[in-house]
């Protein structure tokens, strides 16, 4: 497998991914050595997660050069996936309004249809306009009375516990493909209007419609209870309570010289490493096959020269919606594998910041254009980020030693550690897109 | 050019990035050009071989001469280097062997911006006015180097081209093909330039535009201009050229005055159809 | 039906929060397409930028209050504001000489400059939190009304009052004077123009002798001035929050797209309609359609078409319609 993977990769390209790679390792056990196990599993989690979404963004940026920056979004529709898929359905509530609300999203699907296909049908011209305008309009209050009382009397069921529809209650497992899908749903639709334009469209497109998302699942309790958060998402993993009243498990545990609390722990920790680590692997293997296929070069040939491509009779805006879906789905993906790792689903939570910009940068750090380059940025960024803050602490103590306990400066700089991260990432970028632009692992 | 390192992966987003082309204005390298003295002129080309950047020659020992007051014009077939040996002259392409010199001054070494500066004006064939801006302002930038008062310069290019004078508030953009290069003309004239240099100057207009185009270059040539000159339409930029130069692959084919290559029986038949 | 009244809960609650609103859009939307103009790529920095310049404004209030100094009505972040626009202007060309400029002068396609500008997003955000810290910080002083509710309604006998706040019209008249300066700087002036001039055609404004990094800092300078100010009329007008600035982005970007990327004119036009059609699609017509309407048909609900959260989304939908049918936006081919 390792000789198709690398393929073209000359020697010293070679050991310079096994070498970081290495790094990676080293870093993440050095953080179980020094910190703590529990501490490098919450690393190696989130960086397998991390690694998965930085693979998105560089499918789109490094092979199409497309500018997703509403990451978030689709990161968060996983998040709602996983919410549908895995929470129980609430029957009171889709007693209380739950047809009727489909009825509403239904209406309002064909409303857009409507719209849409009267737009592509009648000729351009006032009338056009207007009808399309009166279509999208009179649908909108339709649906808002349709869906308005619904949604108050399912939000109004029991509201401290569930006011939501719920979700299928189907294992959790099942909501990753389906927050991909939910992802290159939306991915299809922004792709289809801003891809099809005369111009790309696509930055500005994407960054709306995060923080449309976010929005949607900030207020539209009846779907994800808002504000309110979804908690207690079920676990393809076991509960460590349950580990830990397994008188087996415990003797294993003690046999090991570890106490039946933090043996739990880290065995639910390792639990999802397995699970991610399986996904990872399956999604670079395909992506890397992806790449060296007669689809990938055509990508790539593409990319390099867009009017060669188009002259060849290459439907290049298909192809750059083909890789955008593909790009959003893993985004999808990765946000529901990463809703059930914390086992709620928090919107305010979501900030671009973090979801969205952070993963440019692992992308820009990893080196776009390159699937190792990714994953391996994915991991040292997340590192990074987690380590900061303690890093920072330890600098800032040793800044301020010879302040005084009381010192109002001592005080501001201290409280500062906490936004040390944002400066670091911002200076890390800036320092690799300088002196190593093609990130630590350069496409070939 | 912007390496692979920094490369765009085709990326054309409107949103975050400027449609149409940075800048191409490239700065010459010719820190170590081979000085080359084969004879005198006002402004000369002489001996120039080099090519873009670290590329391969596309010039080849080519010498370009213009007395001043006359009009030197170069032809030749597609792709002979008429505009590359122009933009050597001006600054724009790396020659290793050869010199440019200006009223006896080497001027090899520098770079396009200071070469305006020295008295050398260029009208590039595209791109060659500010569309967005009036007429008045375009050449008000055409002026911006000069701190003295240029409002006389403006009555003469005005004086030039009295519709320009009509459309002055009007962006440049909105007028007819004619009308902008006499715009773009009047834009180099404005820094009282002592060559005027012209890259196929009646490129995309009509053959009544083209005549009243060249009866406005020979005008400027009558004030005491030097005019250089890149031209697709041989035959008529020939007869009014003081000098002609015919380039063939980057050498100079056949060098003579315009009467000299229109009589020329090898010339016609290669180059003017017959 | 009472239309008097229902004008003035429209202006109340629509019109003046709006033109406040619109105006600072507006304002920022000059400083993003200003960049984008004459350094051809869009500055996601911009919005901390506005940020950065806003908190250089609070501490110097904040001096200038502990220093006992007063504008009486006003408030004194006016008299801060050129020690703001200082402070940010030294980071920005900061910014340009160490980052910037270097990608400059390696002519890299624009696009390598906008991922540029997300680092300098993350250095700028982290330096204002490092400083100021991600709190609420309010610093307006002076008087906060011109006209309170109560007065108006005192002096018209009306039923609903028409409160214009300090803020508001400080907002109003600042950007009016700003707008006023640019335009005449960018039309009349030799400088101006050569910034319009480098921004329509880079090569020859090189060949008319247009030194292209002289452009680039006064670009920058404008671009720090108009940040600072549309972010202290900003927080002024509702609160100084680091966040929400980075959130202005979105708003912002649309207001210049919408105008037409690069065009001063679209930038101003542009913040209006998206700040317009973000209060009356976001507001909850109850009030003024009571007024309007006989009693028998007054709405029972708050008549409201979305819930404020997705403010966003107007922006969106009409940056979405309006590239669909003006894919260059209202106000196109007037480079800066």
């Amino acid at each position: 497998m390792s000789e198709r993977i690398h393929s073209g990769a000359g020697g010293t390209d070679r050991a310079r991914t096994v070498l970081l790679f290495v790094l990676v390792a080293v870093l993440i056990l050095g953080t179980g050595f020094v910190q703590s196990w529990n501490t490098a599993l919450v690393i190696l989690n989130m960086g397998l997660v991390s690694a998965i979404m930085s693979l998105g963004v560089n499918m789109q940026w490094g092979f199409a050069g497309l500018f997703n920056v509403g990451v978030m979004g689709f990161v968060a529709l996983g998040g709602l996936a996983a919410v549908l898929v895995g929470m129980p359905p609430v029957p009171e509530a889709w007693a209380a309004g739950g047809p009727r609300i489909i009825g509403a999203l239904l209406l309002s699907a064909g409303v857009i249809a409507l719209a849409v296909t009267l737009y592509k049908r009648m000729t351009p011209g006032r009338l056009r306009a207007f009808l399309v305008f009166a279509v999208v309009v009179v649908g909108f209050f339709v649906y808002r009375g349709l869906l308005d009382p619904a949604k108050e009397a399912v939000e109004s069921v029991d509201p401290a516990a569930t006011g939501y529809l719920g979700g299928l209650g189907l294992p959790i497992v099942l909501a990753w493909p389906v927050g991909g899908l939910l992802a290159a749903g939306a991915a299809w639709v922004i792709g289809k209007v801003a891809l099809g334009l005369r111009s790309d469209y696509l930055a500005i497109a994407t960054l709306g419609i995060a923080e449309i998302v976010i929005a949607i699942l900030k207020n539209e309790d009846w779907l994800s209870r808002g504000v309110k958060n979804v908690i207690g998402l079920p676990r393809p993993v076991p509960y460590e309570v349950d580990l830990q009243q397994d008188p087996a498990f415990v003797e294993r545990a003690a046999s090991l010289g570890m106490d039946p609390a933090t043996a739990s722990s880290i065995t639910v920790k390792l639990g999802y490493s397995a699970f991610f680590t399986v996904v990872l692997v399956i999604i670079l293997i395909a992506a890397q096959l992806a790449l060296n296929s007669p689809w990938g070069r055509m990508m790539r040939a593409i990319r390099d020269n867009e009017t060669a491509a188009e002259a060849m009779g290459k439907d290049v805006t298909g192809r750059h919606l083909q890789i955008f879906i593909l790009g959003s789905a893993l985004l999808g993906l990765a946000g529901a594998m990463m809703t059930t790792l914390d086992g709620q689903l928090t919107p305010a939570s979501y900030q671009p910041l973090r979801f969205t910009f952070l993963i440019w940068v692992m992308v820009i750090v990893g080196g776009s254009g390159n699937n190792f380059g990714a994953v391996l940025g994915g991991f040292l960024v997340w590192w990074l980020w987690v380590q900061v803050e303690p890093i920072g602490q330890g600098v800032m103590s040793l800044v301020t030693a010879g302040m005084a306990e009381d010192s109002a400066v001592r005080d501001h700089l201290m409280d500062s550690v906490a936004h040390m991260r944002l400066l670091t990432m911002g200076v890390v970028m800036l320092l690799m897109l300088r002196f190593a632009p093609r990130g630590l692992l350069p496409e070939r | 050019m912007s390496g692979p390192a920094y490369d765009d992966r085709g990326n054309k987003d409107r949103t975050i990035t400027k449609a149409g082309q940075v800048g191409q204005l490239r700065a010459a390298d010719n820190r170590d050009a081979r000085p080359v003295h084969s004879r005198d002129a006002f402004l000369i080309g002489d001996g120039m071989t080099g090519g873009y950047g670290r590329g391969a020659d596309i010039l080849h020992d080519c010498t370009i001469a213009v007395e001043k007051g006359q009009i030197a014009v170069i032809v030749g077939p597609n792709g002979a280097g008429k505009s590359t040996a122009m933009k050597a002259v001006f600054g724009m392409l790396s020659i290793h062997t050869g010199s440019v010199r200006l009223g006896g001054e080497d001027i090899t070494r520098l770079a396009p911006q200071a070469r305006v500066r020295k008295g050398m004006g260029f009208v590039p064939q595209n791109a060659n006015i500010f569309t967005s801006m009036t007429v008045e302002e375009n050449l008000e930038m055409g002026a911006f180097i000069r701190t003295d008062d240029y409002s006389d310069t403006m009555a003469q290019v005005y004086d030039l081209f009295p519709i320009l004078k009509e459309k002055r508030r009007q962006p440049a953009g909105e007028l007819s093909g004619g009308q902008r290069q006499q715009v773009a003309v009047g834009r180099a004239l404005m820094t009282e330039p002592t060559v005027l240099m012209l890259d196929e100057p009646t490129a995309g207009v009509s053959p009544i535009v083209m005549d009243e185009l060249f009866d406005r270059i020979i005008e400027v040539a009558r004030t005491g201009i030097s005019i250089l000159m890149v031209e697709q339409n041989a035959r008529q930029a020939l007869a009014i050229a003081d000098q002609g130069y015919v380039l063939v692959q980057g050498r100079n084919a056949y060098t003579g005055t315009g009467e000299e290559l229109l009589a020329d029986p090898e010339v016609r038949r290669s180059f003017l159809g017959g | 039906m009472d239309f008097l009244n229902a004008l003035v809960a429209l202006s109340n609650f629509v019109i003046v929060p709006a033109v406040a609103y619109g105006s600072q859009l507006a304002l920022g939307a000059l400083g993003v397409t200003l960049i984008y103009g004459i350094l051809r790529f869009s500055n996601f920095a911009h919005g901390d930028t506005m940020a950065f310049g806003t908190m250089g404004v609070i501490l110097a209030t904040w001096w200038l209050q502990g220093l006992g100094v007063s504008l009486g009505p006003l408030p004194t972040a006016l008299l801060a504001l050129p020690a703001g626009i200082a402070i940010c202007a030294a980071l920005v060309l900061a910014t340009d000489r160490v980052v910037y400029r270097f990608y400059r002068a390696q002519r890299v396609k624009p696009v390598i400059l906008v991922i540029v500008s997300m680092g300098v997003m993350f250095v700028y955000n982290g330096l204002t939190r490092f400083v100021i810290g991600p709190g609420d910080q309010s610093f307006g002083d002076g008087s906060r009304f011109v006209i309170s509710a109560l007065d108006f309604r005192a002096m018209t006998g009306l039923q609903e009052g028409l409160a214009i706040r300090t803020s508001q019209a400080i907002t109003l008249v600042t950007a009016i004077v700003v707008v006023a300066i640019l335009f005449w700087f960018l039309n009349r002036t030799r400088t101006g123009k050569s910034m319009r001039a480098y921004s329509d055609n880079e090569d020859l404004a090189l060949l008319s002798g247009i030194n292209p990094e002289r452009v680039v800092l006064v670009t920058w300078l404008i671009v720090a001035a108009l940040a600072t100010v549309a972010g202290t009329l900003y927080g002024l007008d509702k609160s100084f929050k680091p966040f929400t600035y980075f959130q202005l982005l979105l708003p912002i970007f649309a207001s210049a797209i919408v105008g037409g990327l690069g065009s001063p004119v679209g930038a101003i036009a542009g913040g209006f309609i998206i700040a317009f059609s973000e209060v009356t699609i976001t507001y909850a017509w109850k009030k003024v359609l009571g007024h309007l309407l006989p009693e028998s048909l007054e709405p029972d609900g708050l008549v409201q078409l979305l819930a404020v959260d997705y403010k966003f989304a107007v922006s969106f939908v009409i940056l979405v319609v309006v590239l669909l049918i003006r894919p260059t936006g209202l106000f196109r081919g007037k480079a800066v």
